[in-house]
């Protein structure tokens, strides 16, 4: 039996608006199924993320690794409101918008390793993850240039009048591109459904969001085009703000949601994260607002799990990663002719 | 039948927008002022808003759209007024489109054209006066194509514009008013050329001569001059594609000749001029050679303004005459 969905409340700084006059409600209903499916699609990312660094240490996974610890809310609450049909293009830093999208930890380990099996044959890597079938664009390696493509997948889904909305995930150091503003500027002058979601996690690499943009409300950034800020560690409020973003591009044309979150790990395997921010900073966020423990304790409130039940599943989501990187580790390399494969069609 | 470049670019688009419903333009001015040079003419009247679409003054945005647009499955014409401005734009060109299929293990296509007039126009100074040939041939994803004459433009830009590549055309903005002679079968909606393809536009036993774009007239001129005034019999080839360039039509030629010419616009460090002269070594061509290649260039400078100085700056047919003396050893 499906359990009966129940109210969940949020804080009134959940959200905030920018030339938008619907609001949303303060609160929404959630079920038992629900957080839980919820539960395993964000420890999954963590653990992978996790795992993948591990791997890094091992010298089994090379160059850059940017991993999403922190921020899983964004892109599992996103998905929430889309269908396969439409798009989704990010940055560097993908691993889990692949995942989301439909990806397996598998193809997202594998490809890490460089090997064939890889979500991209291993030709691609951290940065450059994709799922065609899924309408997963990538996993675009230039800090800002995934946003005019991504209005360009906008204009590609108004042009065939199929009804879909893309998604362009960008960060708070690439909302300063030049390019980013670009886009908005054709994306709200030809009405293209495309919702601009900035990630705002406070730090471009290094750089704390304060000391690189004047303008620190990302949200209000479009000026002439609407915005939408939400607490970006609550994946039941990131649901419900995706629910209006998505429905509002596909009627009325583009905005801009600002995800308020934080990332863990420095920006990537090479930074520690500590010299630019505080040890304290990091953690009180970890305690207070992770988005995973978030659900583990509606779960536990409302005695629709137990803490050893989702100790159990956290096991077997172990298991199965760890399943996934022997398997990769197994897996071969391309074979050398794939060097030369995929240049042209 | 007689056609102007202009003409041969403008119907190519236009049939390839009607066999194609995929297929769009976007670019400056290129709706309702009609192209900045006119390429698009009568296109947004007869298509509308929605396939023919003038942008904002903003390359990089539109040119990372454009691509967008490519990945979702469209066929986009992105034009660049002219390829100067595509230096805003260049990241998306090779980084977002060329290496797209790649880096997805083959999932991803592009079937975008970036299109525009490249090299030198008329006093109009250094930023506005580049070949660009060299910059995109040298891009492994891409295919760069440069037409010269009616027929190539129209065959060219429909092999481009149905190409599951990316493709970069390389048009001449002081070619679009220039009229050849097309066959009846250019004029055929069913008209391409096979890209990578190159073309002898006149044989000869003593010299070759390879140009793309303008600079083909220009040698044809030159080779005229040549049999006149000095009996040398030149051949001439119209490279029609930089990139896959046709090494074995050049290597077949110098076989013949034992003499290598190469002339372009671009500046003659890693330039066209310099990969011809490279492939010789590499195609057995070296050993038919009887004197070193010489390549007329762009000067190395940035092009100035002066009339006098320009003309100095900008392969002229006297410069390819020059040349060809210099590898006969004519004095």
């Amino acid at each position: 039996f499906a359990s009966k969905p129940e109210q969940f409340t949020f804080s009134e700084n959940t959200y905030s608006y920018h030339k938008l006059e619907n609001k949303l409600p303060l609160s929404t209903t959630s079920s038992k199924e629900e957080l839980l499916s919820l539960f395993r699609s964000m420890s999954v990312m963590r653990r992978m993320e996790m795992t993948a660094e591990a791997l890094y240490k091992e010298k089994l996974i090379r160059g850059f690794l940017h991993v999403y610890n922190g921020q899983e809310a964004v892109v599992t609450g996103f998905e929430l409101a889309l269908t396969k049909k439409d798009s989704v293009i990010t940055a560097y830093r993908d691993h889990c918008h692949y995942l989301a999208r439909g990806g397996t930890v598998r193809g997202c380990l594998s490809e890490l390793m460089g090997k064939a099996e890889g979500c991209a044959k291993g030709k691609g890597g951290s940065m450059h993850m994709y799922s065609r079938e899924n309408n997963f664009f990538g996993g675009n390696g230039i800090v800002g240039a995934q946003v005019p493509v991504g209005a360009g997948l906008a204009f590609a889904h108004k042009y065939n009048k199929d009804g879909g909305v893309a998604l362009a995930y960008y960060g708070d150091g690439a909302a300063n591109q030049g390019q980013v503003f670009e886009a908005f500027n054709m994306a709200h002058l030809w009405e293209l459904p495309v919702v601009f979601i900035c990630e705002n996690n406070r730090y471009g690499m290094g750089t704390a969001s304060g000391r690189a943009t004047k303008a620190n409300e990302f949200h209000k950034r479009g000026d002439y085009m609407p915005g939408l800020r939400v607490d970006g560690m609550n994946v039941l409020a990131v649901r419900e703000a995706a629910k209006y973003a998505v429905a509002y591009a596909k009627t009325k044309g583009p905005l801009i949601v600002e995800c308020d979150t934080y990332r863990y790990a420095g920006h990537s395997v090479s930074d520690p994260g500590i010299s630019y921010r505080t040890k304290e900073e990091r953690d009180s966020v970890k305690e207070l607002r992770d988005p995973i423990e978030a659900v583990r304790k509606w779960l536990v409130e409302r005695s629709w799990a137990t803490e050893a039940e989702l100790k159990a599943i956290e096991k077997e989501i172990r298991a199965s990663v760890e399943a996934d990187v022997e398997a990769g580790k197994a897996a071969p390399f391309p074979d050398p002719s794939e060097l030369a494969t995929d240049v042209y069609v | 039948a007689s056609m102007t470049v202009r003409d041969a670019l403008n119907s190519a688009i236009d049939e390839e927008m009607a066999r194609d419903d995929k297929v769009f333009l976007m670019g400056e001015e290129v709706a309702q002022y009609d192209g900045a040079y006119k390429i698009s003419k009568g296109l947004w009247k007869k298509w509308g808003s929605g396939r023919v679409i003038d942008t904002p003054i903003t390359e990089m945005g539109f040119a990372g759209m454009a691509v967008g647009a490519g990945l979702a499955g469209l066929r986009p014409i992105c034009e660049f007024m002219t390829f100067n401005f595509s230096m805003q734009a260049i990241d998306h060109v090779v980084n977002s489109a060329a290496k797209a299929l790649y880096m997805s293990g083959g999932q991803l296509t592009c079937p975008i054209v970036f299109r525009g007039p490249n090299g030198a126009a008329r006093a109009v100074a250094a930023q506005h006066s580049q070949d660009f040939a060299a910059w995109y041939g040298s891009v492994p994803g891409l295919k760069v194509v440069a037409p010269y004459s009616a027929e190539d433009a129209r065959g060219l830009l429909k092999a481009a514009i149905r190409d599951n590549n990316p493709v970069v055309c390389l048009e001449n903005e002081m070619m679009y008013g220039e009229t050849f002679e097309v066959s009846e079968e250019a004029l055929s909606k069913d008209f391409i050329l096979p890209i990578g393809k190159a073309k002898v536009e006149r044989a000869g036993k003593d010299v070759t001569i390879v140009a793309f774009s303008r600079l083909v007239g220009i040698a044809l001129n030159a080779a005229k001059q040549l049999e006149t005034e000095y009996g040398i019999q030149a051949e001439v080839i119209n490279l029609r594609s930089i990139r896959p360039l046709d090494r074995e039509t050049i290597t077949e030629s110098v076989k013949k000749t034992n003499h290598l010419v190469t002339a372009e616009e671009g500046w003659p460090a890693f330039g066209v001029g310099s990969e011809v002269a490279a492939s010789m070594f590499e195609t057995g061509g070296f050993d038919y050679l009887d004197a070193p290649v010489v390549r007329v260039t762009g000067a190395d400078v940035p092009v100035p303004y002066a009339i006098n100085l320009e003309l100095m700056a900008i392969p002229q047919e006297q410069s390819i005459v020059n040349g060809v003396k210099k590898a006969l050893n004519v004095k």
